[in-house]
């Protein structure tokens, strides 16, 4: 019970990470391609939406490692082994973005310097997610064997040469750059700027649903621990809400009804996450002996009880903390 | 090397990195909030100004410090996925209460920084009283993971397997109250020096002198008590690494041979009993040496300039602050006007982020060759993962880029400063 708990603990966090520090990436890919005639105000919309959040939304993926690796210990060691590469980089990518975004809102320097900066939070901000989308979506494939603790194939081909990983990630990157263009919509105070992100959702929206076409194509497929995704009353619905959210957003944003667009953004990036997570239930990684349970995984009944007393506490003071930050910053004044 | 030594090189380069970024994450809201106190109490525009200069600083030093603390928390099961196999469970309480404290510290921080013109006075300086208690939670947290990894607790080991888990009592390693308590007192006594160190150097090339004294009178009523304390706290962990760790302690005063009534040695000077004295108040006790220990189980020489920097350190920012605060109390006012306190106080801003340093390396290295002292030795914990050389050298790359654009940042801050105070 705690085990299945905790497991949809982690996956609730995952929801909460993607639709907002997964729209603060989002807003990184948009800096990257800022264009046209209103580029620099572009630029300062996406800064102004992010600064005084995205230090507080970063926290739910310090929350899943810090609860994978208290409440799934095994489970944390696999996957730091084989998929060390690409955590590195999406942890380099991590670094940089932060880092860059502060030293070009607070450096005081010249037009050149905060462009090169710019450059570096956006270039990081595309790799983030991308390499984290190709390690969610070799997590849920077949091909990451762990043989002697070592992963079979090496410490590149498993994650590398993997359609699950190469449309996952794609799509992660996609649905992030989605929901930044959309909340941006929304966020915008002039109406070019609104059809600037307007255009930008759109076009990724048309993203978003071409990679998880080619992904589920995968799932259905390849994958000995997705096969439930259609199989089973969860993954139906899902997938039936994500379907709902695509065409509910496309005709929002058709209409120029950018908060209703919204609302169906977070829903499909929920839905997409949910149907994942649920799919993947009860297994969390691939290894020698085939493919690992949650409950195999698991600490100590001890570890697992004080985990569930620190997460209720927590969210007790955390909810109405978030509740308030986004309320000042996010409430139409 | 070793992929071992790679592994532990980036390990301790992370983790050296960080701590100044968390230490200034620990301090500076507390000197934010008391400056923004005096700025609600007083209506003195300087404590305003200095409120949002402080804050200017912070921004930057907590974005990189938040970033380089979830590089660590991934680095933990990256390099050494066999030590976090084990530890996860008994260090995953202080880890998650840690995560809740710096979620909390992380909100408000946002709402601090932004929020001037959208919350109240009294819901501003709220935030800033959450972020500076939350930070030193977090903070906290963390450490006491380092202690249980210094002295385990909360588990039976039978046949390799860790058996009868107890989070709560891992969480009550005796390493965690010295270990919280020097942990804190060094963060404050870092960043407010450093703070001090600065605005002593404004003064020093003109800056506004009102200005620049308040700043000084925040930062040093912070700096000065804790360099006083910092002493005390240190003795105490010194009595608890003598009973739990005798080799850390013989690797720190270089102690070769167990001997009774043993001195303390600093080069040519030789003070007998004192370390008998210092480690069990007792002047014939007998203190553990080197000998005790087989070669291979000794932590790496380091240890002893580490800690003599440390404690050398240490005694001079003591004396500093005893004299300061005598003249404070005596006249009143800080001896802002004496070109050689000035100077003094400059070199007292690097000097305490070198002690803290240092006292890391005493620390961490004198656990080695354990990861869990006693428990699992680090070679035996370390990834199969080939080639780590190429992470560390990448990670020691952007972080000295890092180190360098904070530098110029924070330099480029102030001298914007002063030359607004110039015009």
């Amino acid at each position: 019970m705690s085990v299945t708990f905790l497991a949809f603990v982690m996956l609730v966090a995952l929801v909460l990470y993607v639709v907002t520090a997964g729209a603060d990436f989002g807003g990184g890919v948009w800096d990257f391609f800022a264009r046209g005639p209103r580029k620099d105000a572009q630029r300062k919309l996406i800064e102004r939406a992010i600064a005084p959040i995205w230090e507080a939304n970063h926290v739910w993926l310090i929350l899943i490692v810090v609860l994978l690796f208290s409440a799934f210990p095994k489970a944390f060691a696999l996957i730091s082994i084989g998929f060390h590469v690409p955590l590195t980089l999406v942890l380099l990518g991590i670094v940089l973005r932060g880092a860059a975004f502060v030293f070009r809102q607070y450096g005081d320097g010249d037009d050149a310097t905060n462009r090169r900066w710019g450059r570096v939070f956006a270039v990081s901000s595309v790799m983030t997610p991308l390499f984290l989308g190709m390690v969610l979506g070799t997590l849920s494939g077949n091909t990451f064997l762990h043989h002697d603790g070592v992963p079979h194939g090496g410490f590149f081909l498993p994650w590398i040469a993997n359609p699950l990983s190469l449309f996952v990630g794609p799509l992660t990157l996609t649905l992030f750059a989605f929901l930044a263009a959309v909340y941006l919509t929304v966020e915008a105070d002039s109406e070019e700027l609104k059809s600037d992100f307007r255009a930008r959702a759109l076009v990724s929206l048309g993203g978003v649903a071409v990679w998880l076409v080619l992904a589920l194509a995968c799932y259905s497929d390849r994958s000995r621990l997705a096969t439930r995704l259609f199989a089973s009353w969860p993954g139906v619905t899902c997938a039936a809400i994500a379907v709902v959210s695509v065409v509910g957003a496309l005709h929002s944003l058709f209409v120029r009804a950018f908060e209703r667009a919204r609302g169906f953004a977070v829903a499909l990036a929920t839905f997409i996450v949910l149907g994942w997570g649920l799919s993947q239930y009860p297994y969390v990684v691939v290894s020698d002996s085939g493919p690992v349970t949650f409950f195999e995984t698991a600490a100590p009944a001890a570890t697992l009880h004080w985990m569930l007393v620190v997460l209720g506490l927590g969210a007790f003071l955390l909810f109405p903390s978030l509740y308030f930050m986004f309320r000042v910053f996010k409430s139409k004044s | 090397m070793t992929n071992t030594d790679f592994a532990r090189s980036q390990m301790a380069m992370s983790l050296a990195f960080h701590i100044v970024f968390a230490a200034v994450g620990v301090a500076m809201p507390l000197l934010m909030v008391l400056a923004e106190w005096m700025w609600l109490r007083t209506k003195e525009p300087e404590w305003l100004l200095l409120t949002k200069r402080w804050a200017k600083g912070t921004a930057v030093f907590f974005a990189v410090g938040a970033v380089s603390g979830t590089v660590l928390s991934f680095e933990l099961g990256l390099l050494f996925p066999g030590f976090m196999k084990v530890a996860g469970p008994l260090v995953g309480m202080p880890f998650s209460l840690e995560g809740f404290a710096f979620f909390t510290e992380a909100i408000f921080l946002g709402i601090y920084l932004y929020g001037w013109e959208k919350v109240s006075p009294r819901l501003h300086l709220a935030a800033g009283v959450v972020v500076a208690l939350s930070g030193l939670l977090s903070a906290s947290f963390v450490t006491l993971v380092n202690a249980w990894m210094n002295a385990p607790r909360g588990f039976r080991l039978v046949n390799g397997e860790f058996l009868d888990v107890d989070p709560i009592a891992a969480m009550r390693s005796p390493f965690a109250l010295h270990e919280v308590l020097h942990t804190a007192l060094a963060s404050y006594m870092a960043a407010a020096l450093a703070v001090a160190g600065i605005h002593a150097w404004a003064l020093h090339r003109g800056g506004s002198s009102t200005f620049h004294t308040r700043a000084l009178q925040v930062a040093l009523a912070v700096a000065l008590p804790t360099s006083l304390l910092q002493p005390v706290a240190g003795h105490l962990a010194g009595t608890v690494v003598a009973h739990h760790q005798p080799l850390k302690l013989a690797s720190m005063e270089q102690l070769e041979t167990t001997q009774a009534e043993a001195p303390i040695t600093i080069g040519p000077i030789k003070i007998p009993y004192l370390m008998s004295i210092m480690a069990f108040d007792d002047p014939h006790a007998t203190v553990t040496g080197l000998d005790a220990f087989p070669k291979e189980d000794r932590p790496n020489a380091i240890v002893r300039p580490a800690f003599l920097i440390m404690v050398g350190l240490g005694t001079l920012l003591a004396g500093h602050a005893f004299l300061t605060l005598l003249w404070w109390w005596r006249k009143k006012r800080l001896p802002t006007h004496l070109p050689s306190w000035n100077w003094c106080t400059m070199l007292m801003g690097p000097a305490g982020i070198v002690a803290m340093e240092a006292g890391w390396v005493v620390t961490e290295v004198g656990r080695q060759p354990w990861v869990i002292y006693g428990i699992l030795r680090t070679k035996d914990s370390v990834t199969p993962m080939p080639g780590l050389v190429v992470p560390f050298v990448t990670f020691s790359l952007v972080y000295l880029v890092l180190g360098i654009v904070v530098i110029l940042v924070l330099r480029s801050q102030v001298k914007h400063s002063l030359a607004k105070e110039a015009s």
